[in-house]
């Protein structure tokens, strides 16, 4: 019982992060609360194939990433790739970061901080369809590596990267729009600027 | 030295930290010699941020963390 023992304190350092993560996977309290408990449990029973001296943050992610897949993505009805319009490169910057920060009462860095709401941004992840939500969940909110997310999805690094690109433009354009919704970015001031 | 199509097109690799070292030196002098660049450098490492700190902001419910220390003693994972 001493390793798992161990794995018990050393796991629960994980649960908050897990925790966030399963709730953008689920988008609900409650599946998000059981697929962690669900991930933690496993993670339990199985440690003894845990490799010591390994990541046990990526390990613990790859349980929930598969448990969410088999288990709760079948009863997510999340919009799976449809005609999704190509985002233009650099979609956000081209519209905001070619403003002149010195016309700006605070900082380009305040500016975004403030522009887009913390629920704004929850929002645009959980929106993203399937195949972009975890690549850009797993790289740009848990900061695992391409390789370790290729792993965890059991997919071509490749597609990893791709998922990854197309995912960012995406989410890039659905927070650009909540601002024009709410009236904080005027469209007709920022006009996108055309190519250089 | 890569150009500025260039730069920009690695940019999200370069950020993502899965460059080659050597080309991570090569993006690295563009970007020091190119305002543009440099500019749209800083806007996507500040949004990276921003994203990771907003989407990580949430509060625990009620008890989680006692709730899952316990399911440890009683392992009532239903098997499958
Ligand atoms: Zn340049």
């Amino acid at each position: 019982m001493g390793a798992q023992d161990d794995f018990i304190a050393d796991a629960m350092q994980y649960a908050p992060q897990l925790y966030s993560s399963a709730l953008r996977m689920t988008r609900n309290r409650a599946d998000a609360e059981d697929l962690v408990q669900e991930t933690l449990l496993k993670g339990w029973r199985s440690f003894h194939t845990f490799q010591e001296g390994t990541n046990l943050r990526a390990w613990l992610f790859r349980i929930m990433t598969n448990t969410y897949i088999n288990k709760y993505n079948a009863k997510q009805r999340r919009p799976q790739e449809t005609e999704l319009d190509e985002v233009e490169e650099l979609f956000l910057y081209r519209r905001m970061g070619a403003v002149d920060p010195s016309q700006m009462n605070a900082s380009a860095e305040d500016q975004l901080m403030t522009l887009f709401t913390d629920d704004e941004v929850k929002q645009a992840l959980e929106e993203l369809p399937e195949q972009f939500l975890l690549p850009v969940l797993l790289s740009d909110v848990e900061g695992f590596s391409y390789k370790e997310i290729a792993e965890m999805l059991e997919t071509p690094m490749g597609t990893v990267m791709s998922r990854l690109h197309r995912g960012r433009k995406l989410m890039q354009k659905m927070l650009y729009n909540y601002a024009v919704e709410r009236g904080i970015i005027n469209e007709t001031l920022l006009e996108a600027p055309t190519d250089k | 030295m890569p150009n500025c199509q260039e730069t920009l097109k690695e940019l999200e690799t370069f950020l993502d930290t899965e460059l080659p070292d050597a080309r991570v030196s090569e993006i690295m002098s563009h970007l020091t010699e190119c305002v543009d660049c440099q500019g749209a450098y800083e806007f996507h490492a500040e949004l990276r941020e921003i994203i990771r700190f907003k989407a990580q902001k949430e509060d625990l419910p009620e008890g989680f963390l006692a709730r899952l220390v316990n399911c440890f003693g009683e392992d009532v994972l239903p098997e499958e």
